[in-house]
């Protein structure tokens, strides 16, 4: 698939006849490849080699295990396991020969085209599907609760993480997506957030999460622009390390500021949140009492989700105003070209800056949430790897779409969530496997599979903010992505 | 003075160990221009290879020569390891040459993350603790202070380490100025395009930059593992950023600048904790790289990049 490709050239600004040669040039192989001959001989062959690497990779680890023992590590041999992960890779490796990557038209690409074809055929689809997406957001709590009431708790407490990693993914779709600066350190606005109002809870009685809430948002705003500044200079990736260090460094102090933050201790019993000074509690003064309903703890979970649901929204709405406005516009400017964009007048040094504030604000606010949802906050939920999780999010989505995003979360996040629910599988390997530890497995060789399948994410359609008569979609590749020329 | 020559020493030792993996980095990145963010987790597979076939030689097979065992181990390693890179790169890097910057961005983390869980899975999450193997040293000076007597010592470990990196640094070295797979690794350098049209095989060349980056992680691997006994499979991202800004430091794309940093930033990280706190010593390391990359992008022996319209 590399060969096709690679002939595309990268340059954004081709001229309007380049999009539809650089297609047809895309789809030219597939109409003259004609069915290899050799397909079993070939197959075999790369089935083996496949299997073989696994056999030289997995020796040490598949195969040997060291363990902990009394006076020293002990080793333990496992032939069976690296003998059965080689035969299901061989297996594996020439069942995908056979029928996907060999077939006379792959698998993948025909799937490809069909959707595209959906979506020409009705241009109204896209839209509609998301309305029915975003009234399903609407119900959820209820859908869940009359559908499902065994498992409404976990259900909704699922679709909370989801909102809350859409809503970070919207915030850094605004520094990644639309001023295309690569941000590895997002979570430490994440953190910030959260901490301010966990801080701010403890010292001052009267703090709750109503007022805390814009306080944190705009500490994160200020770190924003404090952690923008030195950087300003600096692109592609460059800034996405320098960044990735910022985290790191508002994480170790975190870490080894005792007196302040708790340390590695973190700071427990932040306040919940409260509906117009209602507190979700049972019995007198509490929400249910207040309006003469039963009192039931899935009120809580039904409130926090409608919060984050809230400020998911509000970020959404925000961006999409934002992108109309001058600031917005030149936000897609610098994308797109920074030395045109300083040619022309911009002044880029603000316009980066009020990208990384406005991204690290609603990161604030998420940080905030995610405080009061969880009561206790420490060092551990502010790692790289949750930058990472965000970023990717942003990225398989496809950068700088709003939509994108909301399906990866539900994909990556949900889908790898869904793993809690496959205990049945242990039946099947026997009591000792836990499909859960497999989580971040799955999710980074999904990372890899996504992006090597569609290296500009999920949606591959952009709708540009400016447009000439009349308003239409744009293949990602016309969009340029942050590598700053 | 004595603590100082003490703590020169100790810095040297560790600055080896990231300069071995900073040359994995700006090599990688001198080719291809990208951040191989999973380099850091191919050094922890190449400890945790080198832990095994050590064990294996040792309690399984019996021999006890340990100078043999070493050299076993570290061949065997450095196999082994570099099949994990040459993996990586085939899969996460090769299908998205000429793509746009970000995926094998992308994919280098999910590759990182793959590994990690990976070993954490197959191997369990504990640290894994090897009993000191090579013990005593020399003794260079004897100072005293008010605490009492201060001994610089620098070990038989220490020497090996060094020794260790010298040879292969020469080795490499030669591999790179005198060989015909350094000269097409030095054209696809400069001119990808180019070299192709000369008859360079790009993609090989690129493949075997990303062995032997893996044969020398798989080294410090080795090294990390018999000086600080103990290893986990987190250990590959923080020796990955400080490797990485070792290799920013010296300069990316130049061999010996990332010796260099990589010696700079083990003293750095061992004065820090000597002198100040052992708790910031990453925060050290970090704001190095910041700055590095803010007042001096092109690094200490690199060269400038020429922004062209």
């Amino acid at each position: 698939m590399a060969g096709a490709k690679t002939n595309v050239p990268a340059a954004s600004n081709r001229p309007a006849g380049a999009q539809r040669a650089a297609e047809r040039g895309r789809q030219a192989p597939n109409i003259v490849a004609a069915p290899k001959k050799n397909k079993l001989k070939d197959s075999l062959r790369d089935a083996a080699t496949a299997a073989m690497l696994v056999a030289v990779l997995g020796l040490f680890f598949i195969g040997v295990r060291t363990d902990i023992a009394p006076g020293g590590l002990d080793l333990k041999m496992r032939w069976t396991a690296w003998i059965v992960s080689i035969l299901v890779v061989f297996g594996g490796r020439l069942a995908l020969n056979m029928f996907v990557f060999q077939a006379h038209t792959p698998a993948t690409q025909t799937l490809g085209q069909k959707i595209g074809q959906l979506g020409a055929a009705a241009p109204g689809l896209g839209k509609w599907l998301m309305r029915a997406l975003f009234a399903f957001a609407v119900v959820l709590p209820f859908f869940f609760t009359t559908f499902f009431p065994g498992k409404d708790r976990q259900f909704i407490d699922l679709a909370i993480l989801i909102m809350t990693y859409i809503m970070l993914g919207w915030g850094l779709n605004i520094v990644v997506g639309l001023a295309g600066l690569l941000d590895l350190g997002y979570v430490a606005f994440y953190a910030v957030g959260a901490y301010s109002f966990a801080l701010l809870a403890q010292h001052f009685e009267f703090i709750g999460f109503w007022v805390a809430l814009p306080l944190a948002g705009m500490l994160a705003a200020l770190w924003g622009i404090i952690l923008g500044f030195p950087v300003l200079r600096l692109r592609g990736d460059y800034l996405a390390i320098v960044t990735l260090a910022f985290g790191e460094i508002i994480r170790i102090v975190l870490l080894n500021w005792y007196q302040f933050t708790g340390g590695p201790d973190g700071i427990s019993g932040i306040p919940k949140p409260t509906f117009f000074g209602l507190e979700l509690k049972r019995g007198e003064g509490g929400f249910a009492d207040f309006f003469g309903i039963e009192y039931a703890p899935i009120q809580r979970f039904i409130f926090l989700y409608y919060i984050i649901f809230f400020l998911a929204l509000l970020t959404n709405f925000v961006t999409m105003r934002l992108r109309r406005l001058p600031i917005g516009r030149a936000w897609e400017a610098l994308r797109e070209d920074e030395i045109a964009c300083r040619s022309l007048g911009i002044n880029t040094r603000n316009t980066k800056l009020t990208a990384f504030a406005i991204g690290a604000m609603f990161g604030g606010f998420a940080g905030s949430f995610f405080a009061t949802r969880q009561g206790f906050i420490s060092p551990e939920s502010f790692t790289f790897l949750e930058s990472a999780i965000i970023l990717a999010i942003v990225v398989l989505g496809g950068l700088g779409s709003q939509i994108g995003v909301v399906i990866a979360a539900v994909v990556m996040i949900g889908g790898i969530e869904m793993l809690r629910n496959l205990g049945f599988l242990s039946q099947v390997f026997g009591p000792g496997f836990d499909p859960v530890q497999y989580r971040m497995l799955i999710f980074g060789m999904a990372m890899v599979l996504i992006m090597v399948w569609k290296p500009r994410g999920l949606v591959s359609t952009r709708e540009p903010t400016a447009v000439l008569k009349e308003k239409k979609r744009i293949d990602a590749d016309m969009v340029a992505q942050g590598e700053g020329h | 003075m004595e603590y100082f020559v003490q703590q020169l020493i100790n810095g040297l030792t560790l600055g080896s160990i990231y300069g071995l993996i900073a040359i994995g980095y700006t090599m990688v990145y001198g080719i291809i221009g990208m951040i191989n963010f999973a380099h850091g987790d191919i050094f922890m597979i190449g400890a945790f290879i080198s832990l095994a076939v050590f064990l294996i030689l040792t309690s399984v097979l019996g021999f006890a020569f340990l100078p043999v065992v070493l050299l076993i181990v570290l061949i065997v390693s450095m196999l082994f390891t570099s099949a994990w890179g040459w993996t990586v790169e085939r899969l996460a890097y090769r299908p998205l040459r000429g793509s746009f910057r970000l995926a094998p961005l992308i994919t280098a983390i999910g590759m990182s993350i793959v590994l990690q869980n990976f070993v954490q899975i197959t191997q369990g999450a504990r640290v894994k603790p090897l009993p000191p193997q090579i013990q005593g040293g020399v003794t260079l000076m004897q100072g005293s202070t008010e605490q009492g007597t201060i001994l610089v010592q620098l070990s038989y470990m220490q020497m090996i380490i060094i020794l260790t990196t010298l040879i292969l640094m020469t080795g490499f070295t030669l591999l790179i100025t005198r060989t015909s797979l350094g000269r097409a690794q030095r054209a696809c350098e400069q001119d990808r395009k180019m070299a192709a049209l000369l008859g360079v095989n790009v993609d090989r060349t690129i493949s075997l930059t990303f062995v032997m980056g893996a044969a020398l992680a798989a080294v410090a691997g080795l090294m990390f593992l018999l000086l600080y006994g103990v290893i986990d499979f987190y250990i590959g991202f923080l020796a990955g950023v400080k490797a990485f800004t070792a290799a920013v430091l010296g300069g990316i794309g130049s061999l010996p600048g990332a010796m260099l940093g990589g010696l700079l930033i083990g003293l750095i990280e061992v004065f820090w904790s000597g002198y100040f706190t052992v708790e910031y010593k990453d925060v050290a390391a970090f704001s190095i790289l910041a700055i590095v990359l803010i007042f001096l992008p092109s690094g200490l022996l690199g060269q400038p990049e020429v922004e062209k319209v």
